[in-house]
């Protein structure tokens, strides 16, 4: 990778063949910190991703990546500090300098700007997979429900599962049901994906076909932030890699910069452990 | 194999080789014989076909028998012994008193179950608010109602005339009921004090039953539900109540063919339900035996057809929660029937009975029959 020479993720971006531009949004995360009955879990995270940039998490358990990762879309609250998504806060108005909590109708509406995939999958078990991708969209009233199952289907071949519409998450592989929720997230045509470790829970023969599907979501110029333990992939998805460590931004910089020239102890002690 | 987990792609492969038990522990159906390879083992090179002799489950038939004997025996008394009077039994079974209260025993019944769900739902959700404000209400509602008898609130809702001989809207805290105003004991009549008694009694446990249900719900369906920014409604109703239907609907069940015998309480402000109605007749003739059968067969009728009801009602939420479902009793009999006729087909065409015709009849029928019931 020709990495180095391009400092902007845009240019990055449209350096990368095939990429849409303009889809994505950027995430301001501006000094948030964050505690669990008194043990700080994010201390003091400030983190711009721009629009269309693909953003690596990494960092040894425990270290906040998941924490972090959540506050994004407003399913974890802070204590301090602020997450904006396209310039928009997920969980508030901000009003005479101070911001006010949203009732939850509009914090729903906000938060379908980002889609978060699991590392468990979370797939509604009582729900065939196309369900599972049409209910948002029919509930939001975004779609018809006709409309939003052709989608569905459509949205099942893009992740390569074409005729398995019908079928419920447990008649599935790891592999397909992990696809079928990238689908579910896709649905809402989200300016930014969230990434919470999504190939963990899976048969080390079932990872790469996971990963083939992010790579080509990662071409279409949405927004990524993926928490990972697979440093190739990495590597080769990221304009860059953010390096947590104990709650704390200890590096980041480009693959090639932070995997193979640390300058941080740290870093360098994580990235021999993982390489 | 089933033919509903239809051919993977040949990346999909799963670590699972056709017959290997499943490791999701869904009961699939043994060993399952590929219909073409044939599911007995060939040994090596001989070519010689391996017979599987089952083991012998000596316990299990002579509990059986003695389990038959002990029921046989009781049906003989029951067709012998003249004291049950099979006479007087049949006279009163249709007797117009005895359906009646059949009748109003079911309508209390259905309609305190309505109303007790409703109410029970609500409760449910109000308890499990993280706001004390909603959950303590909630949790002193159950306690209350689960701490008083069923017939002392139906008395007092009775009588409420009594502690209250008017009720309506007026001036906080005092009888000035400038607004509406209506006389207690007309508006209370025996029927409404006994269904708002049931109610209130049944929601008390069916608010627990269900927020049971709520509970065994897995924490990553509401966050994914909160992810896709669903709405409330359909977070509840579409995702975590038909998973909490599983663990709901045994209690449930549970709950309403209790009620059904339950409501023979409502004789305390003498509405003639089935039970009291048998009471009453067998005080004026002395056939207590027969009479007392009479409402017994009906409950038990009533309990079967809710059993019945109950096993399908609990197969459809069971949906997607393996990968393929047991066949009902219904599809087990057809396919046993199919079964032996396959084994009849093919002792005529000389195969050998046992494992061979009849192995592979039984995989011809488990694949028809899985087909049917993946849904
Ligand atoms: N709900 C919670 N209550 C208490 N502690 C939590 C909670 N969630 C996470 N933590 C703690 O916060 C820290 C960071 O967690 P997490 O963000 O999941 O780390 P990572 O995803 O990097 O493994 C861990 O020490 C974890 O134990
Ligand atoms: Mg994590």
């Amino acid at each position: 990778m020709s990495a180095p020479a391009l400092n902007q993720p845009a240019e990055r971006a449209e350096a990368r063949s095939g990429r849409r531009a303009g889809t994505g949004a950027e995430v301001v995360i501006d000094a948030v910190s964050k505690s669990y009955s008194g043990t700080q879990v994010l201390k003091d995270v400030s983190l711009t991703v721009g629009a269309g940039e693909v953003v690596t998490l990494i960092g040894p358990s425990g270290s906040g990546k998941s924490t972090l990762l959540r506050t994004v879309n407003h399913l974890e609250t802070v204590d301090s500090g602020s997450v904006t998504v396209g310039g928009e806060y997920i969980g508030y108005a901000l009003r005479g300098g101070a911001l006010h909590e949203l009732p939850e109708r509009e914090v729903l509406r906000r938060r379908t700007r980002v889609g978060l995939v699991f590392q468990h999958f979370n797939l509604f078990p009582h729900l065939s997979a196309v369900q599972n991708i049409a209910i948002a969209p029919v509930s939001l009233k975004k779609l018809g429900k006709d409309e939003a199952e052709e989608r569905a289907r459509a949205l099942l071949s893009r992740v390569g599962l074409e005729g398995h519409g019908d079928k419920f998450p447990r008649q599935l592989s790891g592999g397909q049901q992990q696809r079928v929720a990238i689908a579910r997230a896709l649905a809402l045509e989200p300016e930014v994906l969230l990434f919470d470790e999504p190939t963990s829970a899976l048969d080390p023969e079932l990872v790469g076909e996971v990963l083939e599907v992010i790579r080509e979501v990662a071409g279409d110029g949405t927004t990524l932030i993926i928490v990972t333990h697979e440093i190739g992939f990495a590597r080769e998805v990221s304009d860059r890699i953010v390096f947590l460590d104990q709650g704390e931004i200890v590096e980041q910089g480009t693959p090639e910069q932070l995997l193979s020239h640390p300058t941080q102890q740290r870093t360098r002690d994580f990235v021999s452990r993982v390489l | 194999m089933t033919t509903t987990t239809s051919p993977r792609a040949a990346r999909d492969t799963e670590p699972l080789a056709a017959g290997q038990p499943r490791p999701d522990g869904a009961p699939g159906h043994g060993p399952g014989p590929a219909p073409s390879s044939g599911a007995h083992p060939t040994h090596g090179e001989t070519g010689a076909t391996l017979t599987v002799v089952r083991r012998k489950h000596v316990g299990r038939w002579v509990t059986a028998a003695v389990l038959t004997f002990l029921a046989a025996q009781f049906l003989f008394s029951l067709a012998t012994n003249p004291r049950y009077e099979w006479g007087v039994f049949a006279e009163y079974f249709f007797a117009p008193a005895v359906l009646s209260g059949l009748g109003l025993a079911l309508l209390l019944t259905v309609l305190g179950t309505l109303l007790g769900f409703a109410l029970g739902t609500v409760l449910a959700v109000l308890r499990l608010s993280p706001s004390p404000l909603l959950s303590a209400p909630a949790w002193a509602f159950v306690w209350f109602f689960r701490s008083v008898p069923l017939v002392v609130l139906i008395l007092v809702f009775y009588n409420l005339g009594y502690l209250y001989p008017t009720l309506g809207l007026g001036t906080p805290f005092t009888t000035d009921y400038w607004l509406v105003e209506f006389q207690t004991t007309l508006t209370i009549t025996a029927f409404a004090a006994a269904l708002i008694g049931i109610s209130l009694h049944e929601a008390a446990y069916a608010s627990e039953i269900i927020r049971g249900g709520i509970l065994s719900v897995d924490a990553g369906q509401l966050e994914a539900s909160a992810a896709l920014g669903l709405p409330a409604s359909v977070r509840f109703f579409k995702i975590v109540l038909p998973q909490a239907a599983r663990a709901i609907l045994p209690n449930a069940f549970n709950l309403v063919i209790g009620l059904i015998k339950g409501t023979s309480v409502v004789f305390v402000v003498a509405l003639p339900e089935i039970f009291y109605t048998v009471q009453v007749i067998y005080n004026r003739n002395g056939r207590v035996i027969p009479l007392l059968l009479v409402a017994c067969v009906w409950y038990a009728l009533i309990t079967t057809l809710l059993s019945i009801a109950q096993y399908y009602v609990e197969r459809r939420f069971a949906r997607g929660t393996s990968r393929v479902l047991p066949p009902t009793p219904l599809q087990r009999v057809r396919s046993a029937v199919g079964r032996w006729w396959g084994s009849l087909a093919s002792d005529q065409g000389a195969t050998p009975p046992g494992p061979g015709g009849a192995g592979r009849a039984a995989a011809a029928a488990l694949a028809t029959e899985t087909q049917g019931v993946t849904r």
